[in-house]
């Protein structure tokens, strides 16, 4: 198994500098997942970490060795694409068959090995079928067990399971999750979405415009987005963010009155300096409250109220003319154009400067939730 | 994408489509009942549309000059110019479809322009060269400038093949230990075999029916098929009956062998205009 190790990674295209300066470790055995928005450099980093595409500065190491100069055959990864990318002419078995056979592997070692992993991949079935005649996901598992019988050092995949249908796509989660499990490999996964990133990654990087914005596990980056990028990105629905205005800092923290004339004292550290400026307040969903009980409540009307059934998601227009979104329970009755009182309570509450940056809070949260 | 036409339309377009496969028909056609008439029938205006098929022609034909040995150089340069043509074309295509730099696209062009030029303009140079080299009226000569006059068009057709196979694929077969020889032997042409086989057959049927160079460059003993039709259209004036005769001959071949293969050519030719 393997450390897999990024020193001020960057790539330039042409003129375009893609990847600006990408440093990161990742522990042998870890689930890494970076994640990002579409054309953030996700896949380029990956792809220079395969060694398929050239590292223009900064070094790159596996287990301490420096790799940038050794082609992708040697250094010992394996890679998932999106697209498959299976061989069209060669069946199942002559697919997993052609790394082990280029690494001159016996016959009856390479027999041995692509039969253990049909059978944990329940490909045994299809050995003899090309991959045209196989369906997505039995695609997907094809080009998965090339990967492992190769026992690569480190697994690479790139968006594997944005082919897929939303059904297929949450099983495949499960089954690549507990092959982590049961492999222990160290692992970088690829994704745009957010909940494949969060259900599956023991480390998560945020990716935007070819640099990283917060490294941390899943709760981490939940509770305590480093700035409103992550904040935006990470959770869904989203982060409520309201316009507010600092009126006073002080050893309880931070008092800010919102464009709805509610103020929040949010417990993160004081800074008198940015008392008069505006900073962006952000709750999530699931930590409004609903109800009068709080002293000076806000009020809103709902727009609209979705039944997710174990969960019921309120859209909200609040007096400024703002929309936040408020998670309620199933059972919620509440329909649109119900008027609603609600509070944010201030442990919830997250503040960021004008820079976008979270303001550090007092006292962290307990991540073990 | 599928057009979705009227039935007045398709009919139009039926209808024209078999108007110009008629008129392209119609003189092989013509060629084929002559080469059946006597000398006599053959000039008579206006032609005689029923006669008395004979094989006249086609008995003087074959004692006037040795078929099978023209058919042989033809076969010969054809299939070598052919093979050398796609041998070189590979690693060119895949070059300029793998690892395309600023000037692939210009070198492409420029490969392709050389085929505008009217091959007359270089014939003085490459008649010196090939008699310098001792190449003229040799099967090799002809075969190498028919290859070099290919091989724009062989490495266009592969390029184009070529683009259609997806990179992920190479780069799986990369990360899988492939060294570049491999890459291209074992993943990329198998999954190329269709296109290499419709360049192939094109090159061949360009090199079979190619005159110019095989009647400035050849004399007696590697004169190719093309030669032997004009060997009968000079002298002693034409012969109407004879001519139509070597020409059905010469051409024969490449026909048949052309109406197995027109699936594969179809494909070929129109590979990516149709999907
Ligand atoms: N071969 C290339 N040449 C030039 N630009 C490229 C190339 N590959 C990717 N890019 C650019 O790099 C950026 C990042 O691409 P990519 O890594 O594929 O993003 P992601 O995988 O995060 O969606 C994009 O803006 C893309 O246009
Ligand atoms: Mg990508």
């Amino acid at each position: 198994m393997a450390t897999v190790e990024l020193k001020n990674i960057r790539k330039t295209y042409i003129s375009e500098e893609i990847i600006k300066g990408v440093s990161l470790t990742i522990e042998d055995g870890e689930f890494v997942v970076f994640v990002g928005p579409s054309g953030c450099g996700k896949s380029t980093l990956l792809r220079m970490i395969a060694g398929l595409e050239d590292i223009t500065d900064g070094d790159l190491l596996i287990d301490g060795r420096r790799v940038n100069d050794v082609g992708p055959a040697d250094r010992g990864l394996a890679m998932v694409f999106q697209s498959y990318a299976l061989y069209p002419h060669m069946n199942v078995y002559q697919n997993m068959e052609f790394a082990l056979k280029l690494a001159k592997m016996p016959e009856a070692e390479r027999r041995g090995k692509i039969e253990a992993v049909a059978k944990t991949l329940q490909l045994e079935p299809y050995l003899k079928h090309k991959p045209g005649q196989l369906s997505g996901g039995q695609r997907q598992r094809v080009a998965i067990g090339r990967a492992i019988v190769r026992n690569p050092k480190v697994f690479l995949f790139d968006e594997p399971l944005s082919n897929l249908d939303a059904a297929l796509r949450g099983q495949m989660r499960v089954e690549l999750a507990t092959l982590h499990r049961r492999l222990e490999a160290t692992t970088i996964y690829v994704t745009h979405d957010q909940i494949e990133a969060m259900t599956m990654a023991d480390k998560i990087v945020v990716l935007q415009k070819g640099i990283i914005e917060q490294v941390g596990s899943p709760l981490e980056l939940y509770h305590h987005p480093r700035n409103l990028f992550v904040a935006r990105f990470i959770g869904a629905p989203p982060m409520n963010l309201l316009q507010a205005h600092v009126i006073a800092a002080d050893e309880q923290g931070t008092r800010v009155k919102l464009v709805t004339g509610q103020s929040v004292t949010v417990a993160v550290e004081p800074r008198a300096d940015l008392v008069g400026t505006s900073v962006t307040l952000g709750i999530r969903p699931e930590h409004v409250r609903l109800g009068t009980s709080d002293v000076n409540p806000g009020q809103g009307v709902v727009l609209l109220a979705e039944h997710l059934g174990a969960l019921t998601h309120l859209h909200v227009r609040i007096s400024d003319g703002h929309d936040i979104i408020i998670q309620t329970e199933g059972g919620d009755a509440l329909t649109a154009d119900a008027p609603v009182a609600f509070s944010f309570p201030p442990e919830h509450c997250h503040l960021f400067d004008q820079n976008g940056v979270a303001m550090p809070r007092k006292a962290r949260r307990s991540l073990a939730a | 994408m599928a057009v979705k036409r009227s039935r007045g339309a398709s009919i139009a377009i039926g209808s024209l489509g078999w108007i110009i496969a008629l008129w392209i028909f119609f003189p092989l056609f013509w060629m084929f009942l002559t080469g059946f008439k006597s000398e006599v029938d053959a000039i008579a205006t206006p032609p005689h549309l029923f006669f008395r098929p004979t094989l006249v022609s086609y008995a003087e034909v074959f004692e006037r000059a040795n078929y099978w040995h023209f058919a042989l150089n033809t076969v010969l340069i054809s299939v070598g110019a052919t093979f050398v043509a796609i041998l070189l074309s590979i690693p060119a295509a895949y070059a300029m479809a793998f690892l395309p730099g600023k000037r692939t696209k210009g070198t492409l062009l420029w490969m392709l322009s050389t085929r505008m030029l009217p091959p007359v303009g270089v014939l003085v140079p490459i008649y010196l060269i090939a008699r310098d080299t001792h190449l003229l009226d040799t099967v090799v000569g002809l075969a190498i400038v028919d290859m070099l006059t290919n091989l724009p068009i062989t490495v266009w057709m592969l390029y184009t093949f070529f683009r259609e196979v997806p990179l992920p694929i190479l780069e799986a077969g990369r990360m899988d230990g492939a060294n570049r020889w491999q890459e291209i032997t074992v993943v990329l042409l198998p999954l190329a075999v269709p296109g290499i086989a419709s360049t192939a057959l094109l090159s061949m049927i360009l090199c079979w029916n190619e005159a110019f160079w095989s009647l400035n460059l050849t004399s007696s003993q590697a004169a190719p098929l093309t030669a032997f039709i004009a060997s009968f259209s000079s002298p002693e004036g034409l012969f109407f009956g004879k001519l139509s005769a070597a020409s059905t001959l010469a051409v024969a071949p490449i026909l048949i062998f052309g109406w197995f293969s027109q699936k594969q050519l179809v494909r070929g030719l129109t590979f990516g205009a149709v999907k």
